[in-house]
């Protein structure tokens, strides 16, 4: 029997994500039309062996009830939240919920951080973490460029083992190309290693030898204080995959995601199509679509949506309840739960995906303002219930929730 | 003819056509600037056609490039309204009164008086008064002078309340008056001997010795006035001109579903369902308008088209130029002969010359080579 435990953080977290994130909780929010999560409770509920899926987390249980919810009717598996009681840190959860995890006496748990997106390979990784009796953790790991490898943990590991010789994260120069994809295999003896991890961080937190960095003597980084130091312990593997791996950080990767996703998922495409439809595109079945709109690639569009006559979206993703008037046209933007774009309206965005002519490229998760305090080109967000004017242009800007605009903006954040 | 017009004699013209017109590239690149069609005519043929309802019988057109199809063109058209056209070529730009003097054996062969004017105005041409004050008045010249609101970027005319110019004074920091030389004159042929042949300006080196002798008076121009080369002011003379063609009821605006304001369509432009056409919009001769395309203030040229859902404010379209779907250009963007704007791109402010495809937004004003 196997288990599996995905880590979701908590509003805290994902901040980076607004306003995207200020409406529904960064986890929930719908890349190819179903919850970010979903795609891994799917990933898991596909192996026969694995039982039980616990989300842990610092959302409030009224949050994610609804979720886990229609998920239990959704996967023929036990889904369950667990929430801290306050933010603990990747590790801190984990240990926290380690009674929970150990119940019933799983061969090994699988660990998904809430915010990747990728074909997870979860068998592949399951098989490798059972050639190895030795292994307390499976690492998934992916080849990053050079230069974009420090933003993530790194990896050094023997070329015939793939044992992990070194592992750091976020460096600050140069370690290794090998990353850590954040999905990992773990076997129950991990909680002795994180019980010897947690007795550090509390002697070092009550010594006061830790410069009181951590808020709470149960915060634990999964990463630092157990990855690290198993590092060189014959105890910890890397799994290398070649599969489409992503983070999900800056409200511009959602797009990202979204095309990956839907190419992964082309069973959920409408057939037959209301209207012209450049694959691949999510249409949910209550949206009312004019037959003459042009729709994709790389759409998403979400329960109740209307979309008018001569409507043109590409690359974008439109949520619950939003509305298109005639002719507008909408690209790399992502249309908020019951906002409306005014007719010939255009609301326009960058794309920010990896660089195409580099092997191995990430996204880039820029900072939202450059050096110079100017907003970086990025895709175009409309907060919830936000309104577009008729025949405006809306360029590489973000709407707040709730702005009933009465111009162009291009360049803007609007507050 | 009707006999009052027949009092006036044979009247010659000169207009003042100039260089090649960079100030409207890149339209000019393509076609003379005279033969640019405001409102679906020829720049020229406005200014003719009020020259010939005024009993003008001869234009002659001071032009310092030679353009062997403009002079075919014009004169094939210009010959249909019974009023023969010479061509007048400076072998060196002359100025604005230069060419009065390369012309000087045409203008003094009769001792009526003659009208000068700018190539580039468009108003309601009052030819017919500014003959009738000149010769009421006796003085050697008459320029027609229009109110504007900012005098202070042109140079203005101060004149008495009987119309006799006292002077000229160029870009007045105090407010001296808000009348403004309009382009337009009549010039009695002793005139001629004020005039040396060289590069020389009518209005620094002619006018003010003519005021200063009490020979120069004023008519004030009613209505609209606007110099329409370059494009900004190409589209703001257009408003002008539509409406004043709104103001005399003209049956020429066309009137239709989906038509909002004042709006010139000519009949062989065919324009799709649910499209929004205008205000202040001309489309001109075998023009597609597509299903959906919504178009204010702006200028398509003959067989240009416009594809679905397209959204224009401010643009002039150049001749056989194809806007994509999807496509929003605004901001005073013109677009040369020929050129095509793939679906879905955005041109604000954008000059594009001739035979260019644009496959990448220009998000910032720019000129595409």
């Amino acid at each position: 029997m196997l288990k599996a435990v995905i880590l979701i953080g908590g509003p805290q977290k994902g901040t980076r994500f607004r306003p995207l994130s200020l409406d529904t909780p960064k986890p929930l929010f719908p890349i190819a039309g179903v919850p970010l999560i979903q795609h891994h409770i799917e990933a898991c509920a596909k192996l026969e062996e694995c039982k039980e899926i616990l989300i842990i987390g610092s959302y409030t249980t009224a949050h994610m009830a609804q979720f886990v919810s229609d998920m239990q009717k959704e996967y023929p598996i036990i889904i369950r939240y667990l929430q801290e009681f306050t933010p603990l840190g990747t590790g801190g959860g984990l240990y926290l919920f380690r009674d929970q995890i150990r119940a019933g006496n799983p061969s090994a748990f699988f660990l998904l951080n809430g915010d990747v997106c990728a074909d997870f390979g979860l068998k592949e990784l399951w098989t490798f973490h059972n050639e190895r009796s030795d292994a307390l953790v499976t690492i998934m790991g992916t080849e990053a460029t050079r230069q974009q490898s420090v933003h993530y943990g790194c990896m050094v590991c023997d070329t015939v083992t793939k044992a992990v010789n070194h592992y750091v994260e976020k460096p600050n120069s140069y370690v290794s190309t090998l990353i850590n994809c954040g999905v990992y295999v773990c076997s129950l003896q991990v909680f002795h290693t994180m019980a010897d991890a947690f007795q550090r961080k509390q002697d070092g937190f009550y010594s006061g030898t830790n410069g009181n960095s951590s808020p709470h003597p149960g915060y634990m980084s999964w990463e630092q204080d157990v990855l690290a130091p198993l590092a060189g312990t014959k105890k910890l593997y890397a799994m290398q995959v070649t599969s489409w791996w992503s983070q999900v950080k800056t409200a511009g990767s959602a797009i990202y995601a979204n095309r990956h996703y839907l190419e992964l998922h082309r069973e959920r495409q409408a057939v037959p199509a209301p209207c012209h439809i450049l694959p691949d595109v999510f249409l949910h079945p209550t949206a009312i679509v004019d037959s003459t709109a042009v729709i994709g690639p790389n759409v998403s569009i979400g329960a109740g949506v209307t979309i008018k006559a001569g409507v043109r979206i590409k690359e974008s993703i439109v949520l619950n309840h939003a509305t298109i008037n005639e002719h507008a046209l909408v690209m790399y933007s992502v249309v908020g739960q019951d906002a409306s774009v005014g007719e010939w309206s255009r609301v326009e965005g960058t794309p920010s995906d990896p660089d195409p002519n580099k092997p191995f490229a990430k996204m880039d998760n820029t900072p939202l303002f450059n050096s110079d305090g100017r907003l970086n080109p990025s895709i175009t967000i409309l907060g919830a219930s936000v309104v577009v004017p008729a025949e405006t242009i809306l360029l590489n800007s973000i709407v707040l929730p709730h702005k009933h605009l009465t111009r162009s903006f291009k360049h803007e954040i609007i507050l | 003819m009707c006999g009052s017009d027949k009092k006036l004699g044979d009247i010659r013209a000169l207009i003042l056509v100039g260089g090649y017109g960079t100030r409207l590239r890149p339209l000019t690149l393509s076609r003379p600037k005279p033969l640019v069609e405001f409102a679906n005519k020829p720049i020229l043929l406005h200014q003719i056609e009020a020259l010939v309802d005024a009993g003008v019988t001869q234009v002659i057109l001071a032009v310092s490039y030679r353009a062997e199809d403009m002079e075919k063109e014009l004169t094939e058209e210009v010959s249909k309204l019974g009023v023969s056209l010479t061509f007048s070529h400076e072998t060196e730009p002359l100025g604005t009164a230069g060419p009065l003097a390369l012309a000087r054996e045409i203008l003094s062969a009769s001792p009526e008086p003659f009208f000068v004017l700018n190539s580039d105005v468009i108003c309601e041409f009052p030819f017919k008064e500014l003959a009738k004050y000149h010769r009421s008045h006796g003085k050697e010249g008459t320029i027609v002078v229009t109110k504007v609101e900012e005098p202070s970027k042109y140079g203005v005319v101060v004149y008495k309340e009987d119309g006799q110019i006292e002077s000229f004074i160029e870009k007045p920091q105090e407010f001296i008056s808000n009348k403004i030389n309009a382009g337009m004159y009549i010039l009695n042929p002793s005139v001629l001997n004020r005039i040396e042949l060289r590069p020389t300006s009518i209005e620094k080196e002619v006018f003010p010795f003519m005021a200063r002798d009490g020979q120069l008076h004023a008519l004030e121009l009613q209505g609209f006035w606007m110099d329409v080369g370059q494009p900004k002011d190409f589209l703001t003379g257009m408003c002008l001109y539509l409406t004043s063609l709104r103001q005399k009821n003209s049956n020429k605006l066309y009137e239709g579903p989906g038509v909002v304001g004042n709006v010139l369509i000519d009949p062989t432009a065919t324009i799709g369902k649910g499209c929004r056409i205008g205000p202040n919009v001309t489309i001109g001769p075998d023009v597609v308008i597509e299903d959906g395309a919504c178009i204010k203030r702006s200028t398509i040229l003959r067989g240009a088209c416009v594809r679905q859902h397209a959204w224009l404010d401010g643009c002039i379209v150049g001749w056989r130029s194809v806007v994509g779907r999807w496509v929003r250009m605004e901001n005073c963007t013109v677009l040369g002969e020929d050129v095509i704007v793939k679906d879905e791109i955005y041109v604000n402010g954008g000059q594009v010359l001739p035979h260019k495809s644009i496959q990448l937004s220009v998000p910032e004003p720019q000129i595409i080579m």
